[in-house]
């Protein structure tokens, strides 16, 4: 498992990508690449995105 | 279009900091190659555009009418309970700047480092580091969907905030959470603006934990409406903002947006390495950003003279080890290093206000007891011991803060 992207909401702004502590999260040109393999589902990305595109899916943030 | 293999210098990233170092490295004779993955030069922006005279002139710049949008002579300061302090910067003779159009102005400064020589390379992601004995030795690049290796005797990482060539090359440009503001940002037109020459900032725990509301003239009634939260907030940046506007809607009855950004912003000190071997740091990928209001663009843009004399050098001698490079750092740290400490110190004090002390240093600047010479001088680090003190005298129950900061 790995966190979600709404990808409806995403502003592919890197705010995620830059605090991910694993490297699970490549921005590319216009959206966000989880690699799932990668992802620990640390919640940081969640509250570090902008506008809230972003979900674990517990669907909580810790 | 084709592309040779081989470069002296390629550059990842041209956002300010990566297109002045491929101006600077260009200049000097290096065959130069900036890569980016976005398909046009400046968009989307992740940026409120504003950038003073000074970091124009350090440059060598001159405001161009293309891209230096609104002129700015000041800021009025607004207080958790709607109190303006206004600094007017013509005064003070410091501080003026612009606010820009960051799409032309990076077009422009590319068009520059083009005319020195330098290649760019666009809608180019780099996915993966060329590495031999220790040393990057270049880029590997899906172009347009095709993979592709470039070999550089030296990588410069320009990548922003993200910073991740960096880690690829096993540098630790971590950023934390806490030390990383989360920026959210509407473009909008029928703005009704204080003043069209003031960048208006707006303060409070509840208006923006940690961080502040920023409306940027670009023009009578259009302008960046933006806000920078602590990203460790459970809210999001674009809740506080749409709070913010809406609890203002009188100003925005009749505007609209013509464009949304979001982006992170590194408030935090410079990385600990900025080099390793064959690889370079610089900008946002460094934290070259001040940490008081999250400028970067400046710092971004000087950076690349000091970058490539110091690639140039190595490149010469024929060794462009982690300590040959090194150079780059200690100048940057010579020139900012200290400067860049205070001036965390005093992101550090404020970020620990609550509204009440915010409400009392407001009081204060009013009353003159901090003019606003003083406020201004905090974004460059200096005047904390000021507003300490001024702190203090107006609300007791901040002696224990100020002693902390003191002590610390
Ligand atoms: C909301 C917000 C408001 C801001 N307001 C201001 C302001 O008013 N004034 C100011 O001075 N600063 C401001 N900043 C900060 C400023 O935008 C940055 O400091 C500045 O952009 C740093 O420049 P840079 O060249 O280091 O990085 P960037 O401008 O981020 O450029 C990095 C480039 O690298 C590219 N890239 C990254 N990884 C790769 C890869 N793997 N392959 C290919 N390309 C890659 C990206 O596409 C990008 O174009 C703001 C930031 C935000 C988020």
């Amino acid at each position: 498992m790995a966190v979600r992207i709404d990808r409806d909401k995403c502003m592919y702004c890197g705010a995620c990508t830059s605090v991910c502590p694993f490297l699970a999260l490549e921005l590319r040109e216009t959206y966000v690449h989880v690699h799932e393999d990668k992802c620990k589902e640390c919640g940081i990305c969640v509250k570090a995105c902008p506008v809230g595109a972003i979900s674990l899916p517990r669907g909580d943030t810790q | 279009m084709k592309y040779d293999r081989e470069w002296d210098v390629i550059v990842v990233g041209a956002g300010p900091a990566g297109i002045k170092a491929g101006e600077e490295l260009a200049k000097r004779g290096l065959k130069t190659l900036v890569i980016d993955r976005k398909q046009e030069i400046g968009a989307p922006k992740r940026c409120g555009e504003g950038l003073s005279m000074r970091w124009i002139k350090i440059s060598g710049l001159e405001p161009e009418p293309i891209w230096a949008r609104q002129y700015i002579n000041g800021a009025i300061l607004i207080s958790p309970k709607g109190k303006k302090i206004v600094i007017d910067t013509d005064k003070l003779g410091k501080g003026s700047g612009y606010i820009i159009e960051r799409k032309m102005f990076e077009k422009f400064l590319a068009a520059n480092a083009i005319r020195a020589g330098a290649k760019f390379m666009l809608k180019a992601n780099v996915y993966d580091l060329v590495m031999e004995d220790d040393y990057v030795k270049g880029v590997r690049v899906n172009y347009m969907g095709d993979d592709l290796e470039l070999r550089a005797k030296i990588v410069v990482a320009a990548d922003g905030v993200d910073s991740r060539i960096g880690r690829m090359a096993g540098l630790n440009t971590t950023l934390p959470l806490t030390e990383m503001d989360s920026g959210f940002q509407y473009e909008m037109a029928g703005v009704e603006l204080l003043d069209p020459n003031k960048m208006e900032l707006y303060f409070g725990n509840e208006v923006a934990p940690r961080g502040y509301v920023w409306v940027f003239p670009k023009g009578k009634d259009v302008a960046n409406v933006g806000i920078g939260i602590n990203g460790a907030n459970e809210k999001t940046a674009r809740y506080y903002l749409d709070k913010w506007i809406e609890e203002n809607w009188d100003r925005f009855k009749n505007a609209s947006v013509i464009e949304i950004n979001a982006g992170g912003i590194p408030v935090t000190k410079p990385v600990d390495e900025f080099v390793g071997n064959g690889i370079m740091l610089t900008g946002d990928a460094a934290r070259m950003v001040n940490p008081i209001h999250g400028g970067g663009m400046g710092t971004a843009l000087e950076a690349a003279g000091m970058l490539a004399d110091v690639a140039k050098e190595a490149i010469a001698s024929g060794d462009v080890s982690k300590e040959k490079l090194k150079k780059f750092q200690d100048m940057w740290m010579e020139k900012h290093g200290e400067e860049f400490a205070k001036i965390l110190k005093v992101r550090h004090f404020f970020e620990r206000l609550n509204d009440e002390q915010l409400e009392a240093i407001a009081d204060m600047a009013l009353k003159g007891g901090l003019t606003p010479d003083v406020l201004v001088d905090l974004g460059h680090g200096k005047g904390l011991v000021e507003v300490a003190k001024a702190l203090l005298k107006a609300s007791p129950a901040a002696a224990k803060l100020v002693w902390e900061f003191i002590k610390g």
